[in-house]
């Protein structure tokens, strides 16, 4: 509690307003990121411009940039919450294409900068919020999906978005040797109309500077509605197809998770009650659980995709 | 030797000077943790730290009482007269674990306390777990070997089995995945378990030998 909030720098402080991301900048990040790889240590982000969202969550204090930077579920790093931050140095993000393919007009293998170049880099605040119970205020730095989805021209018979990971096990601890927790690649899926939302983006930056790679460099999905884990990280591979496609934590485990996993305080899960959250970051070893909002507090913009959808039965 | 009037400390940490140095070195992880939460050094997230700190040293402490019959019967030191300072330090750590979750992480709210014992197996069989070490906590006294007499008191400890089996399987059911950590710790128990089974299994003539191991806990001081 004492040294709380030290590294609380105000996202407006780095991030100059109504400056835009050209792509010069962009790969001048991703530059910084491989040397950053070089130097394993400590990982440097690079700063990144964006101009500030409307579709912003304005109302709460962010969460401190270094607890966003240690406590990571990202088992390709191990399954410990600081194990990505210890091992995902060793991760290489440059240079990074992104394959997408399926039911698209120009199905290819895309530059992340040349993706990255289809829209302005907006600063996002979003809740996250954790299966596991916790929740963030993460300042994103990111762009519409719908904008990338539109650079593929994605046909009328495109029902559904797969998301693929990087499967690289020399660079992955955590997808090498005995006892590997999941199998590869993560994957994740949307309906069209939810990579299409506003709200949902594609994340290459946070709190003003580019990703490290334990949230997901270079690349990574935000839908802010779902629960954390549908946010897949590093991401190479973008697939529209016509049915709804497997995800890994439904294919682990389909009692406890479904496909759509929408932040439901009144969809019991088997492990964690999903009625109250806590807050990281937030009053240390006192914090005190908050109620979970349906949608992550998200409602007003999304509830309208699921009209008519029971979201007991489709969890 | 004249014993000297009971005082608190007396009561709690017993005369012998190396339970007292066990009972303090054994409390240690949970004031150092705790310190290390005051002072916000716990990381992101130190309620569920000091929570699975806690809750996973009352796991070491209880495999460590099962584990000093063993020893001594396969030819090791005889510690038995620890096993009891042991145990208690296993009661006293899954007691704090059992306090961090109701207090500081549920914040007493009954509702959904008895949602998670009712909803959630992994906690339905914590909450087995630490109760069954309540009896066994209040029995650990030699007034109530001799108010129970031996052989009852140590048909009452065997469920020290049934609580640290629950408490491995707590451990297990809570990752979402079968992590490596907890099904070693599961493997532990299950080896101590699987000894007991083998002792009891084993022809009669035998088994008097096995039953020895209550003995020195009956007159242990």
């Amino acid at each position: 509690m004492l040294i709380k909030h030290s590294c609380d720098v105000a996202a407006a402080d780095i991030t100059p307003r109504g400056v835009y991301l050209r792509r010069r900048d962009f790969m001048a990040g991703a530059a910084g990121l491989a040397l950053a790889a070089v130097a394993p240590i400590h990982a440097h982000a690079a700063p990144l411009a964006a101009a500030k969202s409307p579709l912003s969550t304005t109302d709460e204090p962010l969460t401190p940039r270094k607890d966003i930077i240690s406590y990571n579920n990202f088992y390709e790093f191990g399954t410990d919450k600081d194990d990505p931050a210890k091992n995902a140095h060793t991760l290489t993000t440059k240079p990074w294409t992104v394959k997408i393919d399926g039911l698209v007009g120009k199905p290819a293998a895309y530059n992340l900068e040349d993706l990255v170049d289809t829209a302005a880099l907006e600063e996002r605040v979003y809740r996250m919020r954790c299966v596991e119970g916790w929740s963030m205020v993460i300042p994103w730095v990111g762009l519409p999906l719908a904008a990338i989805l539109k650079k593929a021209e994605p046909q009328g018979s495109a029902k559904y978005v797969a998301f693929e990971t990087l499967v690289r096990p020399a660079e992955m601890p955590g997808q090498k040797g005995f006892g590997q927790p999941l199998p590869w690649p993560y994957v994740e899926g949307l309906r069209m109309d939810e990579a299409m939302h506003p709200l949902t983006i594609m994340a290459v930056g946070l709190y003003g500077e580019t990703l490290l790679n334990q949230n997901g460099a270079p690349f990574r999905l935000v839908v802010p509605w779902k629960y954390g884990f549908k946010s897949i990280k590093s991401v190479v591979r973008i697939s529209l197809i016509e049915t709804q496609p497997p995800t890994t934590w439904s294919k682990s485990n389909p009692r406890e998770y479904g496909f759509y996993s929408n932040v439901n305080p009144a969809v019991d899960h088997p492990r964690w009650s999903q009625a109250t959250e806590r807050r990281i970051g937030e009053s240390g070893l006192f914090v005190k659980r908050r109620p979970t909002l349906p949608f992550n507090g998200y409602g007003d913009q999304v509830a309208g995709l699921y009209a008519g959808l029971d979201l007991k039965a489709n969890y | 030797m004249a014993r000297p009037p009971p005082t608190l400390a007396r009561h709690l940490l017993g005369s012998d000077p190396l339970r007292r140095a066990i009972y303090i070195v054994g409390l240690m992880p949970a004031v150092w943790t705790f310190y290390l939460g005051l002072m916000d050094q716990l990381g992101a997230d130190p309620q569920n730290v000091l929570e699975r700190t806690l809750g996973l040293w009352a796991l070491r402490f209880l495999i460590l009482t099962l584990a000093i019959t063993p020893l001594r019967r396969l030819g090791g030191p005889n510690w038995i007269r620890y096993r009891r300072t042991l145990g208690l330090l296993g009661f006293y750590y899954a007691a704090l674990h059992l306090t961090v979750y109701l207090v500081l992480d549920q914040g007493l709210d009954g509702a959904a306390i008895w949602a998670d014992i009712v909803k959630r197996p992994y906690i339905t069989v914590g909450m087995l777990a630490v109760t069954i070490l309540v009896p066994l906590a209040v029995t650990s006294n030699n007034a109530s070997i001799r108010r129970l007499g031996g052989a009852a008191w140590a048909q009452l400890h065997r469920l020290v089995y049934v609580a640290i089996a629950a408490a491995a399987l707590h451990f297990v059911m809570l990752a979402k995945v079968w992590a490596v950590e907890p099904l070693c710790y599961a493997a532990i128990v299950a080896a101590l378990l699987a000894y007991r089974l083998a002792v009891y299994l084993r022809p009669r003539h035998q088994k008097r030998r096995a039953t020895e191991a209550v003995a020195p806990a009956r007159s242990a001081r």
